[in-house]
């Protein structure tokens, strides 16, 4: 049986940059495997494995139409991840922020010693 | 891997123990290191706009101590700290933290200086010793974060009373 996934789970399952690459593909809406294979240049049995390990945590899901398998994010299973990621990349941003500004006085101050020697 | 936006930090999480975070800046490595390692300029970034910081010590030598703290503007106060394991100036610092809030967990920090052209990507590697540690760090993170909000929406609260 397949157990329930945690936030832990889903944080995995998009640590590996192809599987982000996949949900990036996917932010524009449903698409069929060869098509994403295609766009990541991949093999498509690869690509499948990267779908499954999304799936499992929820953060895709997939529909059969006709002879093709179609995937879809999954956008409440990523919230959690994406909320987090967003809100310490936008801590360590506001940080680095200010610390140009800080670069740029000690920048201006080397130069004006420069100008001393 | 994208290129990213000039301006913000980029996190990854590269394997089940770490965080990546990833920064590149318009100055020399010299000038980099010297904001990132000096206690009186670090007082002037390190806060992120988010409160006041309180505490900035740094023994830059592998062995010596280092403290940060600050009061959000929450009112919460948050403290790390933590031991120098290796220093290279312009180059590398290797330190290990603590948050205050979880002292059992030690993760270990790694700030790489690379200049290019004048320009210094920065990145810091934080290695946890588990999944678990990892995991607890990123939701203690959500936590913080759902913690602020909740504090702003005590102020609007009180404010209407």
């Amino acid at each position: 049986m397949a157990r329930a996934a945690t936030t832990a789970d889903a944080f995995n399952a998009i640590a590996e940059p192809r599987r982000r690459h996949l949900l990036d593909a996917l932010a524009g809406g449903e698409r069929p495997v060869n098509d994403l294979a295609r766009e990541l240049g991949l093999a498509q049995p690869q690509v499948s494995k990267h779908l499954r390990v999304l799936r499992e945590v929820g953060a895709v899901d997939v529909r059969e139409q006709g002879r093709q398998r179609l995937y879809r994010l999954n956008g409440d299973a990523l919230k959690p991840i994406h909320d987090w990621v967003k809100a310490y990349e936008g801590l360590w941003s506001d940080r680095f922020d200010g610390l140009d500004a800080v670069l740029e006085e000690l920048k201006q101050k080397e130069e004006g010693d420069g100008d001393d020697d | 891997m994208e290129m990213t936006t000039s301006g913000s930090a980029t996190v990854e999480l590269p394997t089940d123990e770490q965080i990546l975070i990833t920064r590149e800046f318009d100055a020399p490595r010299e000038i980099v290191f010297k904001a990132f390692a000096t206690a009186e300029l670090v007082r002037r970034w390190w806060h992120a706009n988010r409160g006041e910081m309180t505490v900035a010590e740094i023994d830059l030598r592998a062995g010596g101590k280092w403290r940060y703290a600050m009061v959000a503007d929450g009112g919460m106060e948050v403290g790390f700290h933590g031991e120098y394991r290796d220093v290279v100036p312009n180059e590398r610092l290797v330190s290990t933290e603590i948050f205050e809030g979880y002292p059992d967990e030690v993760a270990v920090n790694t700030a790489t200086f690379e200049e290019i052209d004048g320009r210094t990507r920065l990145t810091i590697l934080v290695e946890h010793s588990s999944k678990e540690a990892r995991d607890a760090h990123i939701e203690s993170g959500m936590e913080a974060g759902m913690q602020d909000a909740m504090d702003l929406l005590e102020e609007v609260a009180v404010s209407l009373r």
